[in-house]
């Protein structure tokens, strides 16, 4: 007879398994999905191009060099390029930019969204999620549409009598910056407001019941409670905008390339297939490296506040 | 001596959409003294938490004037009112240890350091709770939040404290304990409580003085001991306690004193506060542990249908001739049970001074 030891060691064998069971298809889906592409991506930084795109089965490491460097064309010496290193500069400055720009932003819409009264919100949170009915290109397009030489602003500029020559906003930083909080911010006020949903608002007049000002109870009652979707809202504009490739390409012009754009360039003109896989990589680990000082760096915060 | 908080014709309407608007508060005029215990007292939906959310500051007056100490806060944001609230679910600050929730007040309000530290020292001690200081507040017990809330509210040692169903979600036995130190911290610290419940025997208990607050209006405002025993009126007299209601018709009546017919036939004596006329219609209130079960003919008479046991005391519901229910609370004795049985007649026996007379 099976003692009560054997039964329930049994018991938590076929849990262990149902449970691998039933998580088959999601770990299937990563497996396929993510980890199988980035792995020939991986391979594909290791040889060389082809000659009308592709790659030839050799390997080489001339991808992962001229990431970096650049090859004298007479004596084969290499130097720092800054080519590749100022576009990534600029693809992390603008989306830095941008995080911090749809955080100003979003913060008060997202306050002001969670404090309305329960039926209304659907209707302004609906509101906010409208833009994404559109293709991300036409909206890029009305973005243009507002910016251009003789478009709404410089129009509403000149109608005004403030300027009588257009002001240069195409094909700037700004243009991209511009659009990239403009197609961003949606994704920075969702996580704001689930967070602030959360907050039990009788916690706020507790602080201003404890003589909190207005602005102490924003610093020291709503801001630590609202870390996780500042946090959540943060990495979900980021890393989009890291690798944002409409936006800088119609409004930012051929001058304003980010990273996005340069590894599109690989493999379309470009044709050098490695190169671009390993920019990719770059990318990604770019995007490791600050998630994992962030994440940390906010939980600690967090932590230190008890 | 002048009132710590007083309430001058305070009126809040809160409006609806369209055309219903809700009247929270009517008028409502309340003295409140220093050092007292008072407790706003009523059902919900009764106005009694807007009351208190006016003192607060969190809601401000329709109409009419809050007084501290003589002076008009309606107009000052609540950081700025010499107030504290412990709040129902005691809005703790989750991010926060036990000692920063307590000293959260005096920070706010530029203390030094050092004073701070020893003040929450010194609340830490006054709820027992020294070992938990450092402890995240969501780390430890229902009970033991409730006494962080209370010495968060009286760390910055404020002129009224204000108590919005603090003792609601705890367990009776909890609830007990946590009443008797609440009278206990009164005593201590000296400061106004201002205490808001529905529960009519917490109030009892508590209180020194007791305001009956229903829809809007104050209905009664005195001692446990004047609420409980001379009801204002009905309702005052059917919210605190249990009571027994019969209606007849007042045959005399004159120096505070009525005696009533019953439809039965049956007379009886009884207090009447305000004059009636005779001949007119009034209800009758009898407290259950102020009438007696006998055996033969009694004021009242009637069939035992339910004996309901208590442990301390039986509770014994008797049909009357008339057509009511009317309960008989009788003390318990070790040795013997009731002494009644379901089923049989009884008499109902009603003191001299047992039976009063209430205006609907």
């Amino acid at each position: 007879m099976a003692t009560a030891k054997e039964i329930a060691d049994k018991a938590e064998r076929d849990d262990i398994r149902s449970r691998w069971l039933l998580s088959a298809p999601a770990l299937l889906i990563v497996f396929l999905a993510a980890l199988g592409p980035l792995l020939i991506v991986v391979v594909y930084s290791f040889l060389t191009p082809g000659n009308y795109g592709d790659v030839k089965w050799q390997f080489s490491t001339d991808a992962w060099v001229s990431v970096l460097f650049e090859r004298d064309v007479f004596d084969d010496t290499l130097s720092l390029a800054t080519a590749y290193l100022s576009i990534f500069w600029r693809s992390v400055s603008l989306s830095l930019a941008t995080t911090v720009l749809t955080l100003i932003l979003g913060f008060p819409t997202a306050y002001f969204i969670a404090t309305r009264p329960d039926h209304r919100r659907d209707i302004w949170l609906f509101l906010i999620t409208i833009p994404f009915w559109t293709n991300l290109l036409i909206r890029t397009f009305a973005m243009q549409e507002v910016l251009r030489n003789d478009g709404i602003i410089n129009s509403a500029l000149k109608l005004l009598g403030i300027t009588d020559h257009p002001v240069q906003l195409m094909y700037t930083n700004f243009a991209v910056l511009a659009g990239m909080v403009y197609v961003f911010l949606p994704l920075m006020v969702l996580p704001l407001y689930a967070s602030m949903e959360k907050i039990d608002f009788r916690l706020v007049e507790a602080g201003y019941d404890l003589y909190a000002t207005r602005f102490e109870v924003l610093r020291r009652i709503i801001i630590p409670l609202v870390t996780p979707g500042i946090v959540a809202g943060s990495i979900l504009v980021f890393i989009p905008s890291l690798g944002a490739y409409v936006t800088p390409r119609v409004l930012g012009g051929g001058t304003n390339l980010m990273i996005g754009n340069l590894i599109e360039l690989q493999f379309g003109q470009g044709r050098n297939w490695p190169l671009g896989a390993s920019l990719s990589i770059t990318l990604m680990a770019i995007v490791m490296v600050a998630l994992l000082f962030y994440v940390r760096n906010t939980t600690r915060s967090d932590g230190a506040h008890g | 001596m002048r009132p710590a908080v007083e309430a001058k014709g305070v009126t809040r309407v809160f409006r609806g959409t369209g055309q219903d608007s809700v009247r929270a508060l009517d008028n409502v005029s309340v003295a409140i003294r220093e050092n007292e215990f008072f407790t706003l007292l009523g059902p919900s939906g009764c106005g009694k938490t807007t009351l208190l959310r006016l003192i607060a500051g969190f809601d401000f007056p329709t109409d009419g004037e809050i007084l501290l100490y003589g002076q008009d806060i309606a107009p000052l944001p609540p950081f700025k009112r010499p107030v504290n609230t412990v709040f129902q679910s005691y809005a703790l600050f989750p991010h926060m240890t036990v000692a920063d929730n307590i000293g959260f007040g005096l920070k706010m309000l530029g203390r030094p350091k050092a004073e701070i530290e020893a003040r929450v020292d010194a609340m830490l001690k006054l709820v027992h709770m020294q070992e938990l200081k450092n402890r995240r507040t969501s780390q430890i017990s229902g009970g033991q939040q409730q006494r962080v809330a209370l010495a968060r509210a009286l760390a910055p040692q404020p002129k009224v404290l204000l108590l919005d169903e603090p003792l609601s979600a705890l367990d009776y036995k909890l609830r007990k304990e946590m009443q008797i130190e609440l009278k206990r911290l009164q005593h201590e610290t000296g400061i106004t409580f201002i205490f808001v419940t529905h529960d009519q025997e917490e109030a009892l208990t508590m209180s020194d003085r007791i305001a009956v607050m229903s829809s809007g209006n104050i209905l009664q405002v005195g001692t446990p001991w004047d609420v409980y025993d001379h009801p204002a009126e009905r309702f005052v007299a059917d919210f605190i306690g249990e009571t027994n209601f019969l209606t007849g018709t007042v045959e005399n009546a004159g120096n505070g004193q009525a005696q009533v017919a019953l439809r039965s036939g049956a007379k009886i004596r009884a207090i009447a506060a305000v004059d009636f006329r005779a001949g007119s219609n009034a209800t009758l209130m009898v407290r259950p542990e102020h009438a007696k079960l006998v055996k033969g003919r009694g004021d009242l008479g009637g069939i035992i249908e339910n004996i309901v046991y208590f442990g301390t005391d039986t509770h014994i519901h008797v049909r009357l001739d008339e057509g009511d229910v009317f309960m008989v609370r009788q003390q318990n004795s070790r040795s013997a049970g009731c002494g009644f049985e379901n089923g049989t007649r009884v008499g109902i026996s009603i003191g001299d001074d047992a039976a009063q007379l209430l205006k609907d």
